[in-house]
């Protein structure tokens, strides 16, 4: 089962997310920003870093890289997409998810290991927990605060498209301690923390993360 | 534009030029003319006057540096030494590790955040230009007292500076220290370190062989930041209409170095260059004489093709230019295209400034005039040398004669304050509001990281083959007796590797110091190499790089001596580390190693505000020792941790506090045992099962072993002293905060 990784200039966890679909029995195929072509894979990370340094809004000059254009149509059409931290932001930019990650409340870049419940386990890349399950995965982020407006909170909450929550002391300020949301049809989900660095615990600090890789390999396989 | 060519410099030879401003003395400025047989031109000048400066030509430290050569043991690890960009080591299983560490103390107060983030720019670089990938970084910092208000400047933003660059280079941070003395105000220590990792067959040298081969600059566009001296030129030379006070700390961008990365791994991948250098102190000045010097010796420049963010750069400013993220190679004409295309690849700017000939000189043309016609040995390798005088201050003997009069906590209620104090005192408090700024989990391979003895990183995902760094030194035992000092340093930095389950294989260093014209000062440096020299040459390790960092005073007020000790060291399972945290309940601790009662030089003391005696003599034979007994029983141990800073009583509260499971301990010495700092212990964790395993290992190694307690609880209780993990938690967490907000 092949899982595109795109490589932005700036991007740092993309071999990590790699290593992650290895682990959890994927082939990880390598995406390049400046190429529309997603190479007949079946879903794609978009991984984290500093694309483009974020000088300007984090992932706002990411989103209209080529890889992207093709990326959106697909995810349109169901196709399964996770974007970490900085994969999340270039999500909001490219207006596959609602809202935007502004900079943490306490204006610190902030490198924990993070309690985490997962809240919707219906989505691609979560079916593999067990609903309200807790975990913990490593967070890293400058701008980590999810925001959006109340309507949009309202949306979110009632249609269940909040699927990871911030549990203990709020990292960052984000709203209802949002940690990562989904679109409404369950295929592309964004999530701050990272669950690529959380897949064995020689070198995270638990194994959870591997169920968002594994989620996403049990659904293509069940469809196919 | 007034151009200063080498014919308008034999044609005047007594114009008026501002060496001095430059930092150079009459007679360096002398030389110059001797070998040049005429006088420099301004860009002659201003090369000369950088490459010969303290920073780049180490012309106080050199004569002592030599030790580390003369000195080396016999090391088949060693691959490239002393000398080049940093030096390399073979891990095994064909795996290369170069590792180096370096100063960015002067910059980092004038302006912390750049400051910092660049000096971790300009080691990353180091490391890449040998061919490595960089996979960590590390960051020994000192300060002024936590609560002066300046350290509440410089602090933060010296923090944020290094995560601000290391995290968007995608480096994970693995550890470094933090300590604060009064005499480091005004003078903040930022050392940064990074390693990096590639096969034998792909270190690269800084060397430009091969007539004909092309000078290729690559990376970032040249500006007018980090220009410092060369101002004074500029003003002199042309007309005052344009701006001189440029900033003279460089300013990062880590993207572009993140790009440059990428961009050069996979040119090396390729195969495409004959020698490469980083762009750092002294910018194209020194790229080009030190590729020169190192190679065959000619090279003709064309500066005016070098591509500039300020047009109005004069050529004296364009080769002085401390302009970050800039590397330049030597590639050959058959593999420039495809050297250009990856570049391209990855939006970097590169541009043929240049070749390699057969000649002797360096040769550098700005629009067709010659403007520097130079023997680049004379420029990179062949600057002055001194003999600083140097002699033992009175404070030494002064300090050894006086004795270290500090309260002794004996009942349960004095062990618990002197506990909690510690514990809350800056140099000791929790670190995670700094550490917490970096990113310890970028790419995947981090096994240990701060607040670990030493960071351990994985090298092979198939093997477990892993490295494990530490970096110490502790300048109150340097300032006693520098030479002590040094060993002790080195001694603790290779324990703390051993402790991880590492075994040490090489060091590298980065001396920091006051004034070196200060013969006391000096003497201290002069102490201190000899002191590392004997050392590494006793536990058979070799000195692969370092540092020197000079003039860290203010006044007559220089920093206490200090010495920051790097150690690599190689472990085959990264699967079998220890880690430091007591995990669970039910294991034995044992103190490793013999008790002392010397307090001087000890954070205790220094809370008392009493320094004085004697450091502690080191027996290397018993480190060794026991560094053997720590790697041969690393299986038995479930934790283990290193004593230094804050004796035992620290060693057992990191202990527990790392995962919230409690200790009883009994002591029947308590005040010394727990608050004296005495080298060669550590504590361990251990199954009481293997209670017979490791009393076999203290008698084949003949290091005493004293079993101390037992884990579990959610107390210390030490004696008849009963400490709360919550209350000593918020007393060891709450400093930093409180401080820095």
């Amino acid at each position: 089962m092949r899982i595109g990784v795109v490589t932005f200039p700036g991007s740092l966890d993309d071999r990590d997310a790699a290593r992650a679909i290895e682990h959890a029995g994927g082939t990880a195929v390598s995406l390049w920003h400046g190429s529309d072509n997603l190479k007949e894979v079946e879903a794609v990370v978009l991984p984290g870093g500093f694309s483009y340094g974020d000088y300007l809004r984090c992932g706002a000059i990411a989103r209209f890289a080529p890889i992207m254009s093709s990326i959106i149509i697909a995810a349109e059409h169901g196709f399964p997409v996770l974007g970490i931290c900085n994969g999340f932001q270039v999500l909001c930019e490219a207006h596959l998810l609602p809202g935007a990650l502004t900079r943490n409340q306490g204006l610190h870049f902030l490198c924990r290991d993070q309690r985490l419940r997962i809240e919707n386990n219906s989505t691609m890349w979560t079916n593999g927990f067990s609903l309200n399950q807790e975990v913990v995965i490593p967070l890293k982020n400058g701008e980590g605060s999810f925001q959006c407006d109340d309507e949009t909170l309202k949306t979110l909450e009632s249609g269940g498209q909040v699927i990871a929550r911030y549990l203990g002391e709020d990292p960052n300020g984000s709203r209802d301690l949002i940690a990562g949301i989904s679109n409404a049809r369950g295929n592309v989900v964004g999530l701050m923390p990272h669950p690529e660095h959380a897949i064995d615990t020689l070198t995270g600090p638990s194994n959870d993360g591997l169920t968002f890789f594994t989620s996403v390999l049990h659904q293509l396989v069940g469809r196919a | 534009m007034n151009l200063d060519t080498v014919s308008q410099a034999q044609i005047d030879p007594d114009h008026v030029q501002p060496f001095r401003e430059l930092g150079l003395k009459d007679d360096e400025y002398f030389r110059i003319k001797e070998i040049l047989g005429r006088r420099p031109t301004s860009s002659e000048l201003a090369m000369y006057s950088v490459m010969w400066s303290e920073h780049c030509s180490y012309k106080s430290s050199k004569v002592h540096l030599r030790q580390f050569g003369e000195k080396a043991p016999h090391s088949e690890a060693l691959l490239v030494g002393i000398g080049e960009n940093a030096g390399v080591v073979d891990i095994g299983q064909g795996y290369a590790v170069t590792f180096k560490i370096e100063s960015h103390n002067h910059p980092s107060f004038v302006e912390p955040y750049q400051g910092a983030a660049t000096g971790v720019g300009g080691i990353v670089r180091d490391i890449l230009t040998m061919g490595a990938r960089p996979i960590a970084v590390m960051d020994p910092l000192r300060f002024g007292l936590a609560q002066a208000p300046d350290t509440k400047r410089v602090l933060p933003g010296i923090v944020a500076g290094i995560g601000g660059y290391g995290n968007c280079l995608g480096l994970p941070n693995i550890g470094g220290e933090i300590v604060f003395d009064e005499t480091y105000a005004g003078n903040p220590l930022v050392n940064a370190l990074c390693v990096g990792v590639m096969r034998h067959e792909d270190i690269k040298l800084a060397k430009a062989h091969g007539t004909g081969n092309l000078v290729v600059l690559f990376g970032a566009k040249t500006g007018g930041d980090g220009i410092g001296g060369v101002s004074v030129l500029a003003s002199e030379t042309f007309n005052d209409a344009k701006p001189t006070k440029r900033p003279s700390v460089q300013v990062g961008d880590p993207f572009a170095e993140k790009v440059l990365i990428e961009c050069c791994l996979e040119i090396f991948h390729e195969d495409l260059v004959v020698g490469i250098q980083d762009l750092g102190g002294a910018g194209l000045s020194c790229a080009t004489s030190e590729l020169a010097s190192a190679g065959s010796g000619g090279m003709n420049i064309q500066l005016e093709k070098v591509p500039l963010r300020d047009p109005s750069l004069s050529p004296e400013e364009i080769l002085m230019s401390e302009s970050q993220e800039r590397m330049c190679a030597i590639v050959e004409p058959s593999n420039i295209n495809r050297f250009l295309a990856i570049c391209k690849k990855w939006d970097v700017t590169a541009t043929v400034i240049g070749e390699v000939t057969d000649g002797e000189r360096l040769n550098i043309t700005f629009n067709g005039e010659l403007i520097v016609h130079v023997p680049p040995r004379t420029v990179a390798h062949e600057g002055p040398v001194y003999n600083r005088p140097f002699a033992e201050p009175d404070y030494i003997a002064k300090l050894a004669a006086s004795t270290v009069d500090v309260p002794l906590p004996i009942t349960a209620a004095e062990i618990k304050d002197a506990v909690l104090k510690l514990m809350a005192s800056p140099n000791l408090a929790d670190k995670t509001w700094v550490t917490s700024q970096y990113d310890r989990y970028v790419q995947g391979n981090t096994i240990l990281a701060q607040p670990e003895d030493s960071g351990v990183v994985r090298i092979d995902e198939q093997t477990h083959l892993g490295v494990a760094i530490s970096t110490d030194a502790n300048a109150r035992w340097s300032y006693l007796n520098p030479y002590e000092g040094a060993k002790l340093a080195l001694a603790e930095s290779c324990r703390n590797i051993a402790t991880s389950g590492a075994k040490p294989l090489a060091v590298t260093n980065c001396l920091n110091f006051g004034s070196p014209e200060d013969p006391g000062v000096m003497w201290q440096f002069a102490e201190t190499v000899r002191g590392l020299a004997d050392a590494c040459l006793e536990l058979g390790l070799p000195v692969t790089g370092g540092n020197v960092s000079f003039y860290n005073q203010t006044g007559t007020v220089a920093i206490l001596p200090t010495p920051v000790i790097g150690v690599l060291g190689v472990i085959q399972d990264v699967r079998e580390r220890t880690p430091m945290g007591i995990a669970k309940a039910g294991l034995d601790l044992y103190l490793i190693g013999q008790a002392g009662e010397n307090f001087s030089g000890s954070e205790w003391a220094y809370l008392h505000g009493v320094m004085g005696n004697q450091a502690p003599e080191l027996n290397l034979d018993v480190e060794q020792r026991l560094i053997n007994l720590l790697l041969e029983g690393q299986s038995i141990f479930e934790s283990a941790h290193d004593v230094s800073n804050g004796g035992v009583a620290a060693t057992l509260s990191e202990m527990v506090l790392r995962h919230k499971i409690g200790a009883k301990v009994s002591l029947e010495n308590p005040a010394p045992t727990l608050f004296a700092e005495t080298p060669g212990q550590v504590v361990v964790a251990i199954e009481p099962t293997s209670t017979n395993d490791l009393v076999a290992l203290a008698g084949k190694f003949q290091i005493p072993i004293l079993r101390i307690g037992t884990s579990g609880g959610e107390n210390l209780i030490i004696n008849d002293a009963d400490i709360s993990l919550v209350e000593l938690n918020q007393a060891f967490t709450e400093t930093f905060p409180k401080l820095f907000g």
